[in-house]
């Protein structure tokens, strides 16, 4: 457990990505097993212990510490399992040599067998055995909250650091073991066969696009489909059971029910997910705008009445396997034929599929990709006919090509500083847009806040800014200082929708910086009508634009 | 309050020693006043006469030129104020020069600690237990998550990181007066014989350091240093300057703070440390409560800092205690 409980203070401490990669790689290549595949669970949040719960630590600790002084230190302390680990007596010398810390394995097989009952007694033992920071990390691993601040990828990319295997491998043999994942270690770190996926339901590696930036592809090598604006999503349907991923891995099939209810062939298809609604748009039809589908995600149960008033369906990208066949290998024509094949055997209802745009020309590309007025549609995708399957981002195979984005002039309102190497910048910005006229001096315009960003300069570009926030301070509110209104940002989204979180009723989807405009005085700002005009479709009689790249 | 005592008048603003009519530690201008250190929430400038240890005095003449009227007084020594009330000065392990006040009017022995601690420090004298009736006590880690590791495993922390990294260094936040110059002693005594980077905001005060005889070997500007000079040395700073541009110039660092704060871990992250060294200059819980028992007065008043625990544990432990209500004792720097 000490070096466990070392690793948990060392990663709570470590801000950068790659410092907290190295130090959970170098445990797991420190720690024999099944220490090591415990801990990973743990740390990835994998470990449930029903008997232990944080009224559980509150209990032992009133049976223990005057009530009042519990309060106040959990108070000051801010963290049941932080003040119960300083708060916590160890028992005195003289009731004999104290006994040797658990190991993590030690610690979870007890927490295992602990119940409601046991647990009162139990859980002092172990505690018993721990200096104050093996007793945090006992805590919060039985409470199954390690707060460390790692997301099961980064455990996952630290792990195939640690081996020096391919982190997409990694990812789907995670999907189909439960901790300690022996059979994980095995393969990784001891050379056995890999673990066996083909008959679960498991989440395979998305194949992920490059940006298009200034190249052009041959389109007799390459075809071209619209890149849809709803969530990229996979099915994956074995052994009679089906799961809906998302990008990152995460299982939805809770939230849409009906997609995987939809799907009893056993395979893997790739696609966009949408929900059926009124906003019209693309030769396809039938797409909502990603506000709709904003409606169903994050909830965890649907209830019928969004069921039939936003019914999801998938309009699909690709086929990786199918009948116990993995088709991952095959080139792009031969999956897209397979997938077109398989379509009829399909509830018509919940999948379609993503149309190949006819285009002769890659000049004749790029007048379809500006035509398009589709809420829905992001831009294009590229695809080489001859790409296998492959997890990741692979050059030259697949390329997205998104519209170009669109561009309003903010004025910069509040700075706060950013973290790790950026912890003294000012360098996560809040800007506004007038609301009133703010050419009229009497007219008592005001700028509401529209966004936040913390990208898209250089460094240099950094340098400047943070001196500019220094010397047009006007407040500080801890980290954070209100400027003086002086500065114009032109920035560049994706989009604007309603949203009733923001003062302004408006929130941008990637909102970056795109100009500094030091040279243009802050009343030339656009005013809150120009976004306002985009909530519903294309820029009008506002003054926010695309991005015109013949221009610069 | 016993009515015994009240020759000695805790007003919002320091503490009133009322036949002599000279305050202790107050945080506003006064004729005339007994400094226990000098640290700025005890020690300001302006006063009409000024009594203190003389190193507290070297300090106070640096920090605000308070060189007239001045009356020193050295450890054990006592003086006479007006009103026939007598003032001893004792050493409380602090910082250089801190003294708790002992005073006695009339048989009854009145103790004010000012801020102190149990543990070793190489540039203080320890702090020395006195019987008394009334013992006017800091609280600053009152509260009982407070435990100070021993500092020898902090050091070893710290030297360990620095070992580990030589293409780097590593910035240490440390209290300008006191908590710096310890640092650097404890890590002499450790057998790191390096020479130490400083701030400019910490030179004034390690060099007098030096003047009053505390030794803290090598110690070089880290203004003007090059970046490549710095790999693999230690550097300190107070702790405003951590997150600051000035970092800007060393190679690549690893922040660390000595702070008893850093006991926490949410306050650890508040400052963007990545190394928490939990080294204080204050009495931790044990020591609170074990000095309590110690000097084992009549009444306890509990000031500068949590009142409320301590208060709490004197109720619970059947001690005569209250808790008084000064304003301007903010040790977050310690
Ligand atoms: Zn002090
Ligand atoms: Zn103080």
């Amino acid at each position: 457990m000490e070096a466990f409980a070392a690793l948990v203070d060392a990663l709570i401490y470590t801000r950068s990505r790659n410092g907290k990669l190295e130090l959970i790689a170098d445990y797991l290549r420190r720690t024999p097993d099944p220490e090591r595949g415990w801990a990973l669970a743990a740390l990835t949040e994998g470990l449930d212990f029903p008997a232990v719960k944080s009224g559980t630590i509150r209990t032992l600790l009133h049976e223990r510490v005057d009530p009042l002084l519990w309060q106040l230190s959990r108070d000051f302390v801010g963290d049941t399992a932080e003040t119960a680990s300083l708060l916590w007596q160890p028992p005195a010398l003289a009731d004999g040599p104290p006994a040797p810390p658990p190991s993590v394995t030690q610690a979870v097989e007890a927490l295992s067998a602990m119940t409601r009952a046991s647990v009162l007694t139990e859980l002092p033992r172990l505690l018993d055995r721990l200096d104050p920071d093996g007793r945090y990390a006992l805590l919060k691993l039985a409470t199954g909250a390690m707060r460390v601040g790692i997301s099961a990828r980064l455990a996952k990319t630290a792990f195939a650091l640690a081996f020096r295997v391919d982190v997409d491998a990694v990812e789907e043999y995670w999907h189909a073991l439960a901790p300690p994942f022996q059979p994980l270690f095995d393969w990784a770190a001891n050379g056995a066969d890999p673990p066996d996926t083909q008959s679960l339901p498991l989440f395979r590696p998305f194949m992920l696009a490059h940006p298009l930036d200034d190249l052009q592809v041959d389109l007799a090598d390459y075809v071209a489909e619209w890149k849809w604006d709803g969530i990229r999503v996979q099915l994956a349907c074995a052994g009679g059971a089906t799961r809906l991923y998302s990008r990152s891995g995460d299982d939805i099939t809770a939230t849409f029910p009906e997609l995987a209810e939809a799907l009893t062939i056993p395979a893997v298809l790739d696609g966009e997910l949408l929900v059926r609604g009124s906003h019209q748009g693309g030769e396809e039809g039938g797409a909502a705008s990603f506000n709709a589908l904003q409606q169903r995600l994050g909830r965890k149960t649907v209830s019928a009445k969004m069921l039939a008033e936003s019914p999801a369906f998938v309009r699909l990208y690709d086929l990786l396997l199918l009948d116990g066949e993995d088709l991952r290998e095959c080139p792009w024509t031969d999956r897209r034929a397979a997938l077109e094949a398989l379509l009829p055997r399909l509830p018509a209802e919940h999948f379609d599929l993503s149309t190949i745009i006819p285009a002769d020309s890659f000049a004749d590309l790029a007048t379809i990709r500006d035509g398009t007025r589709d809420e829905a549609i992001e831009g294009l995708m590229l695809k080489r006919r001859t790409s296998p399957y492959v997890a990741g981002r692979r050059t030259g195979l697949w390329y997205k090509w998104k519209r170009d984005p669109l561009l309003v002039d903010c004025v910069l309102m509040y700075a706060q500083r950013g973290s790790g190497r950026r912890a003294s910048f000012y360098s996560d910005y809040t800007f506004g847009c007038w609301q009133g006229d703010p050419a009229d001096p009497a007219g008592g315009a005001e700028l509401l806040p529209v966004g936040k960003a913390y990208s898209g300069f250089t460094d240099e570009e950094l340098k400047r800014l943070d001196r500019h926030v220094r010397q047009h301070t006007l407040n500080r509110f801890g980290p954070v200082r209100e400027t003086d209104r002086s500065l114009v940002f032109e920035v560049a989204f994706d989009s604007v929708r309603a949203s009733k979180r923001h003062k302004s009723g408006l929130a941008m989807r990637f909102p970056r910086i795109h100009r500094i405009r030091w040279d243009k005085p802050a009343h030339e700002a656009d005013r809150i009508e120009a976004l306002q005009a985009l909530v519903h479709g294309e820029p009008g009689g506002g003054t926010a634009r695309r991005q015109d790249l013949s221009a610069e | 309050m016993s009515p015994s005592f009240s020759w000695i008048r805790p007003e919002p603003w320091g503490i009133h020693v009322v036949p002599a009519d000279c305050w202790i530690d107050p945080s506003r201008e006064v004729p005339h006043a007994l400094v226990t250190h000098g640290h700025a929430d005890h020690a300001r400038g302006g006063h009409g006469r000024t009594t203190a240890t003389p190193e507290t005095l070297a300090i106070m003449d640096l920090r605000y030129n308070t060189r007239e009227n001045i009356q020193p007084v050295h450890y054990g020594e006592t003086v006479r104020l007006p009103g026939g009330v007598d003032a001893t000065y004792l050493p409380a392990g602090h910082v250089l020069g801190s003294a708790q006040i002992l005073l006695e009017l009339g048989g009854e022995r009145v103790i004010v600690t000012g801020d102190y601690k149990r543990r070793a420090d190489p540039t203080c004298p320890p702090f020395q237990v006195t019987p008394c009736d009334v013992f006017i006590t800091e609280a600053t880690f009152g509260l009982p998550v407070f435990i100070h590791p021993p500092i020898a495993g902090e050091m070893a922390k710290l030297l360990t990181r620095l070992a580990e990294y030589p293409e780097r260094c590593v910035l240490v936040g440390a209290y300008a007066l006191g908590k710096a110059q310890r640092v650097i002693a404890e890590l002499r005594l450790a057998g790191h014989h390096q020479p130490i980077y400083l701030h400019g905001a910490l030179e004034r005060m390690c060099r007098l350091y030096e003047e009053l005889g505390v030794s803290l070997g090598e110690l070089r500007p880290a203004t003007g240093a090059s970046k490549d000079a710095m790999r693999g040395h230690i550097v300190l700073c107070p702790p405003s300057a951590l997150n600051d541009r000035w970092s800007r110039r060393l190679p690549d660092p690893i922040t660390a703070m000595a702070s008893g704060w850093m006991r926490t871990r949410q306050r650890a992250r508040q400052r963007n440390v990545e190394l928490p060294l939990v080294i204080s200059d204050h009495a931790d819980w044990p020591e609170l409560t074990g000095t309590i028992q110690e000097v084992n007065p009549a009444e306890t008043w509990i000031t500068h800092g949590r009142e409320d625990a301590l208060l709490r544990w004197c109720q619970l432990h059947q001690r005569r205690a209250r808790a008084l209500a000064l304003v301007g004792y903010e040790d977050e720097d310690d």
